[in-house]
């Protein structure tokens, strides 16, 4: 699509940036004239925040607090250490890349090292925090109604992961007290945004590593030889908001898993088995061969692996390229895994 | 510790009723989560210092306790 980077992640500086003033020589601090609406806005938009200032963390996240910003900002950083090293920090807890960073800093000497370390990070003087909301790189494609909820959502892992840190005793027992939901559904017209995203986004856990644009998802959902399917997830803390798509071909006699793809946010969740098993029950129950399409990449053996360990074997093609083909046998099709509650919605009668 | 306890420990981690038989199917229950597969593999690479192929990840070589010994066994017998 030779389109530009999006960011994803905006790193603040605090000190005449965020606030007028510098902390440590005890000045009144002022909020910076329209930063609020700034930080709302990129928020609405799915746009990640955080903070690296050369400050004491106490003290900084008190003053944060007092402006009621303290919610917007995630894994802040704050010490006396280089910036390069907060934003190289903040990147490896998003799980995002380092090239979908912007940094805003009042101070030249600040944002030339970042320039230097990270040439990818997008670096913005804190004199044009006025013109971010309308740059092209900070206005994604589509606003999703997962996108709005982003910042909610990484806050809920953040619990999470604590609690899953801190729970001694098997990983089972863990799954089963976060009370899971999946829901699997056709994908409607309101999902196909996300869709796209997510075939955009999560290349770490896609099977074949396809990607589809708005459109050719469209075609499929009003195609009778695909089913495109999508699965959202929830727990006690919260939603994880729709984390996984299926893209089936439905021939008469054949079905074939096309994309089988799932954020790698659930990645420790069991998703992908899950989804696979119902494909499975669904193909028995439809009498038809089971294919699916696996290209390995790199990043995605995972797959592979739930793939093989489900029953399905590799088989001769005449595919192109580096397409492997799998079958199943659909034998012994195991039930879904007790620690979570698999809802329908419309797919069966539509499947 | 031999391997067997080795991978019963491992098991542990992961499962609630870890007491399986050597010869018990793991995956009757419908454990096989996809992050259980990848830890059992990884683990297997790692504690054992073999290369699990694409070839060896057979349902069956890792059905029971056994199976995966027996894999363990062959894999580092033919380097």
């Amino acid at each position: 699509m030779g389109k530009e980077t999006k960011i994803k992640c905006v790193v603040w500086d605090l000190d005449n940036t965020l606030w007028h003033g510098i902390l440590a020589e005890n000045d009144t601090l002022v909020l910076r004239e329209n930063v609020v609406r700034v930080i709302k806005i990129l928020d609405e938009r799915g746009i990640l925040q955080s903070i690296a200032s050369r400050n004491t963390h106490e003290r900084a996240m008190e003053k944060v607090r007092a402006f009621g910003l303290e919610e917007y900002f995630l894994y802040p950083q704050i010490h006396w250490n280089s910036k390069v090293t907060s934003i190289e920090q903040i990147a490896q807890s998003l799980n995002i890349g380092i090239n979908t960073f912007a940094f805003v800093d009042d101070q030249p000497f600040e944002r030339d090292e970042v320039k230097f370390s990270l040439p990818e990070v997008l670096c913005i003087d804190a004199l044009e925090v006025d013109q971010i909301p309308a740059m092209s790189v900070m206005n994604p494609r589509f606003l999703t109604s997962d996108s709005r909820q982003r910042r909610i959502m990484y806050q809920s892992d953040i619990v999470r992961n604590q609690v899953e840190a801190d729970f001694a005793g098997p990983k089972e027992t863990f799954l089963s007290t976060l009370n899971m939901v999946i829901t699997i559904a056709p994908a409607g017209p309101e999902d196909l945004q996300r869709a796209e995203e997510l075939t955009v986004r999560t290349n770490q856990l896609n099977a074949t590593g396809y990607t589809y644009s708005y459109e050719e998802l469209d075609a499929f959902c009003h195609s009778d030889q695909h089913r495109l399917l999508i699965a959202s997830l929830d727990d006690k803390y919260g939603t994880y908001g729709k984390i996984g798509l299926v893209l089936l071909e439905t021939a008469a006699a054949t079905w074939t898993i096309k994309l089988l793809l799932m954020s790698c946010r659930v990645m420790s969740r069991g998703v992908g088995s899950i989804l696979i098993t119902y494909i499975r029950q669904e193909a028995k129950k439809n009498q038809v061969r089971l294919l699916a399409e696996f290209v390995p990449t790199d990043r995605n053996r995972m797959m592979y692996i739930t793939y093989k360990f489900a029953h399905f074997r590799e088989i001769e093609t005449d595919e192109p390229g580096d397409v492997t083909l799998l079958e199943n046998d659909l034998s012994t099709i195991p039930p879904f895994p007790d620690y979570i509650q698999v809802n329908f919605i419309g797919v069966n009668s539509r499947i | 510790m031999d391997t067997t306890n080795k991978i019963k420990s491992f098991l542990t981690k992961f499962v609630r009723d870890a007491d399986v038989g050597d010869d018990e199917d793991l995956f009757a229950t419908g454990l096989v989560t996809s992050l259980f597969a990848m830890h059992l593999v990884l683990f297997l690479e790692k504690e054992f210092q073999v290369k699990v192929d694409n070839k060896d990840l057979d349902f069956d070589n890792f059905r029971t306790i056994n199976a995966i010994v027996s894999l363990i066994e062959k894999k580092r017998n033919s380097v």
